[in-house]
């Protein structure tokens, strides 16, 4: 079985191999159909013509475009993703750097929304029509129809600026902490490997607003696909017999129901968590917080080409890995399921 | 804020660094936050907020923003500078008339050429002494790298290496191509810095003889700070260097410039007094919190700079002079003035006509009257109206309000118009390269404070500014003869005025208003307003 299933992911990691191919023929087209010009756009405001023809030639955008196209590739094969003209930083170094802070954000608010979403779709399948189905339905409504950006400036201004609970919304770290040493990327793991739980508390703080915004708008989709899928599998033949057997109602409720509850669940949180990641730039933007989003928006602009093609192959990738994840998830769930089906 | 990371007893990696970093006091590059304890740190540590981004610590490097200028003006020193001045509201300004020394004690100018004594003690952060070769190289490395530190170059007539010649140790000669009010002046911009030639040289490849790569992650100056830490995209620290000799010590021993993209956490951080600045606020927060007392809002009017609507003469109807003139009075200055900039600035309509002053900008003849544009409208081959586009840029917020106001208003004489929104990359080489939009925004600020110079960029036939395809032989002779004429030789008032009689006549560019720098502090004194448009912190200090 263990074999079979590690046959199965190194098919899945092959079948990868166009789509990645695929996303860079593309992306690199696509930046360059972009309207603007990044050599005008960088030769600054004072520029003449022949200063906009220097950068052009520093730049490599006066070769043509399939030349351009075997040097990206090139650099790419080495792993080199470029270099940002707009932040002057390597595209990898960079997206090392904000990729984990995406990711501890996105992780964080889907752990808060996951913890909130589940059992409140649980307690509104189980009674529906009910006062907790009726409230689970206002949050995720309200959740969902605030844009993020409006929830999280009104959580600044309680919280912040009225209560001064919370701490200024600068970033991942207030400016008297220092960056705990690097080994995931993330703070709160970073700092609680080597015990700095100063560090560790500072981080928290910090992401906590953040964390609250982001969750509030995830917990719509997580909340109503698990009320859809609970009431699908308490209505299901299966959880009658188990109920006509004298089964205990915890045992009937989560090993029956919820286990097979959980595939559209997981599915959801999957596609939650990718859009989230991608789409959380203005969360980002409010909080300051130095982010893969914020980034590929700056990029796009001023016509970035490397770092707008270096966050959409990250993407890519990211996108690759956690579908196989989920794939993988879906097995271990339910053991009718296969690769190959 | 945490005014408890630091008072924990535990040892921790913090209390260690803290420890060992005083033991290294004065070693060079230190560390963030380990020097000093924190209750010291507070009063000596000014922070800033900003919306803009600093990309590199290089300003001549390709690609560099204007927001980076900061560090070339905070970490390096220029031969010479520009003195402080007071304006009427009471607040401080650089002086353009006034010349005075930075790495330069003295110098004298000739008809061919300016020689400088350099202070013989100023060194730079690694303790190696400023000689005139690094001046000589860094001059080198300004004309040759290309993009727009070689054109602001251009601008003083510094075009070639061959002009700079390091004498001794400490004398060094830059020759003229001709004489210009403007040379001296275009030393003291934040681009002919003097570097650590030494140092960049051992960094320099090959591939980067002037050592970009080096000296955009490192300053390698002589200046009031150094950056002792940069994070892309979020912060920036400055810290003072204690031997400088280009000018009075900074009250403040760090500065810390924080990226806050949302300009309304910028001004929550400011009002609240967690920060002590919050540099370039938008206008409208200028005018809500000039009442607040907690807070100082400083709104300078910005030097020969000037918001305006463009008519490109490459467009039929604007060639003819009443259709001008109708647009011109059909502009709805005072609302557009109230609505786009909330006031902060100052007017440029509704001037008597009679060119009184050299002053520039100064307001023009013309003020709202709908009459009158529908009589000249009535006058021109258009009377029946005509269509037209008004473009204008989305990354620049004045734009899209005043669009809209000029839209109703010319609506009402029979111009009929649509908004035509051109993204930021693209707005640049629509508008000043390929100068194709008929009737549009425009904005040109000119880093040298002289009529002539605002002139040569926006009014002369293909240069960069005159957006409007503007061509008068009479404009480029005058501005060809006053460019680098002193302003107190005789001919010079009597040719501006010309200039500006023809400007109000042949309008190729209605001037709205001149925009305001915004700039609010709460608990931080010594801020000064640079024609650079970046922060200075070399007068900051904690009040």
């Amino acid at each position: 079985m263990a074999a079979g299933r590690l046959r199965t992911v190194v098919s899945r990691v092959a079948q990868a191999i166009p789509v990645v191919i695929g996303v860079v023929v593309v992306t690199f087209l696509l930046t360059r159909m972009l309207p603007g010009d990044p050599a005008a756009y960088f030769a600054g405001a004072a520029a003449d013509a022949q200063s906009i023809a220097e950068i052009r030639t520093a730049l490599g955008l006066d070769r043509p475009l399939h030349e351009q196209f075997v040097f990206y590739v090139g650099d790419l094969l080495q792993g080199d993703l470029g270099q940002s003209i707009s932040t002057g930083q390597p595209v990898a170094v960079e997206l090392a750097r904000r990729l984990p802070a995406s990711l501890e954000l996105t992780l964080l608010a889907l752990l808060l929304s996951c913890a909130v979403a589940l059992p409140l779709g649980i307690l509104a399948a189980t009674r529906p029509g009910s006062l907790a189905d009726h409230a689970c339905r206002v949050l995720v409504t309200a959740g969902v129809s605030l844009p993020t950006f409006f929830t999280g400036l009104a959580l600044i201004y309680v919280f912040y600026y009225l209560l001064g609970w919370a701490p200024a919304p600068l970033g991942r770290l207030d400016f008297v902490y220092l960056e705990p040493p690097r080994v995931t990327g993330f703070f709160l793991i970073d700092a609680a490997l080597i015990g700095d739980w100063q560090t560790w508390w500072g981080a928290l703080r910090q992401i906590v607003l953040p964390a609250v915004t982001l969750a509030l708008f995830t917990l719509a989709p997580l909340a109503r696909m698990t009320r859809a899928a609970m009431l699908q599998a308490l209505s299901s033949d299966f959880v009658r017999t188990a109920r006509a057997a004298g089964l205990r109602r915890s045992t009937v409720l989560y090993t029956y129901a919820f286990r097979n509850a959980l595939l559209p669940v997981i599915t959801t949180l999957g596609m939650v968590f990718s859009f989230t990641l991608g789409a959380n730039v203005l969360v980002e933007k409010v909080f300051a917080w130095p982010g893969i989003g914020s980034y590929a928006v700056d990029a796009l602009v001023v016509s970035d080409y490397a770092a707008v093609q270096g966050f959409v192959l990250t993407m890519a990738l990211l996108f690759v890995a956690l579908n196989l994840l989920i794939d993988i998830a879906y097995t271990l769930i339910d053991p009718r399921i296969g690769f190959d089906g | 804020m945490t005014e408890n990371s630091f008072s924990r007893a535990a040892p921790s990696r913090r209390s260690f660094l803290q420890m060992s970093g005083a033991m290294a006091a004065g070693a060079g590059v230190l560390p963030f936050l380990k020097v000093l304890p924190a209750s010291a740190q507070a009063d000596e540590t000014v922070v800033v907020v900003t919306g803009q981004t600093i990309n590199s610590l290089d300003l001549h490097r390709t690609g560099t923003n204007r927001a980076s200028y900061q560090v070339a003006v905070n970490c390096y020193d220029r031969l010479v500078s520009f003195g402080t001045k007071e304006l009427p509201d009471g607040s401080l300004s650089y002086d353009y008339a006034t010349i005075v020394p930075e790495l330069a004690e003295s110098w004298e100018i000739s008809e061919d050429a300016i020689v400088f004594k350099l202070k013989p003690d100023a060194t730079f952060f690694d303790g190696t002494p400023v000689t005139a070769e690094d001046v000589r190289w860094s001059f080198e490395r300004a004309v040759s790298v290309g993009g727009f530190p070689t054109v602001q170059m251009k601008a003083g007539l510094l075009e070639k290496p061959e002009q700079f010649e390091a004498l001794d140790e400490h004398t060094f000669k830059v020759n003229l191509l001709r004489p210009s009010k403007l040379t001296l002046p275009d030393l003291a911009v934040p681009v002919p810095i003097v570097l650590n030639s030494a140092l960049a040289k051992e960094n320099a490849t090959a591939d980067d003889p002037w050592a970009t790569e080096f000296v955009h992650q490192n300053t390698i100056g002589s200046g009031a700070f150094r950056v002792v830490r940069w994070d892309p995209g979020q912060q920036l620290v400055y810290e003072r260097n204690d031997d400088w000799k280009g000018g009075p010590l900074p009250g403040a021993r760090r500065v810390i410039v924080r990226e806050v993209p949302n300009p309304s956490n910028r001004r929550a951080l400011v009002v609240r007094g967690d920060v002590q600045m919050s540099f370039g606020i938008p206008n409208k927060d200028a005018q809500e919190l000039a009442d607040n007392p907690d807070l100082e809002v400083f709104s300078t009017p910005i030097e020969n700079c000037i918001h305006c609507i463009g008519l490109n003469y490459a467009f039929e109807p604007f060639q003819d002079p009443d259709v001008r003139k109708a647009v011109a009075y059909a502009i709805p200055y005072a609302d557009i003035f109230q609505t786009a900039a909330y006031g902060r600035g100052a007017p440029m309509w509704g001037g008597s006509g009679e060119i009184e002053s050299i002053a520039w900008p100064q307001p023009f003849p013309y003020a709202t009257d709908l009459d009158k544009a529908k009589a000249h409208l009535d006058k021109s081959g258009y009377a029946s109206g005509f269509e037209v586009p008004i473009s204008i840029s989305i990354d620049l917020d004045w734009m899209e309000p005043t669009a809209l106001l000029l839209q109703e208003s010319l609506a009402k004489i029979g111009i009929a118009t649509t908004i035509e929104k051109i993204p930021g990359a693209n707005w640049r080489t629509a508008a000043l390269v390929e100068k194709r939009l008929p009737l549009h925004l425009e904005n040109f600020g000119g880093w040298l404070n002289t009529p002539c110079y605002y002139f040569f960029w926006a009014y002369k036939e293909g240069h960069l500014f005159n957006s409007s395809n503007y061509a008068n032989p009479e404009v480029e002779r005058l501005v060809d003869e006053t460019l680098h004429m002193p302003m107190d030789d005789p001919a010079y008032a009597p040719k501006i005025k010309r200039l500006f009689e023809i400007a109000f006549e042949d309008l190729p560019r209605i001037p709205l208003w001149q925009p305001a720098l915004n700039v609010a502090t709460n608990g931080a004194t010594g801020y000064e307003y640079w024609f650079h448009r970046q922060l200075d912190a070399r007068g900051l200090a904690r009040s």
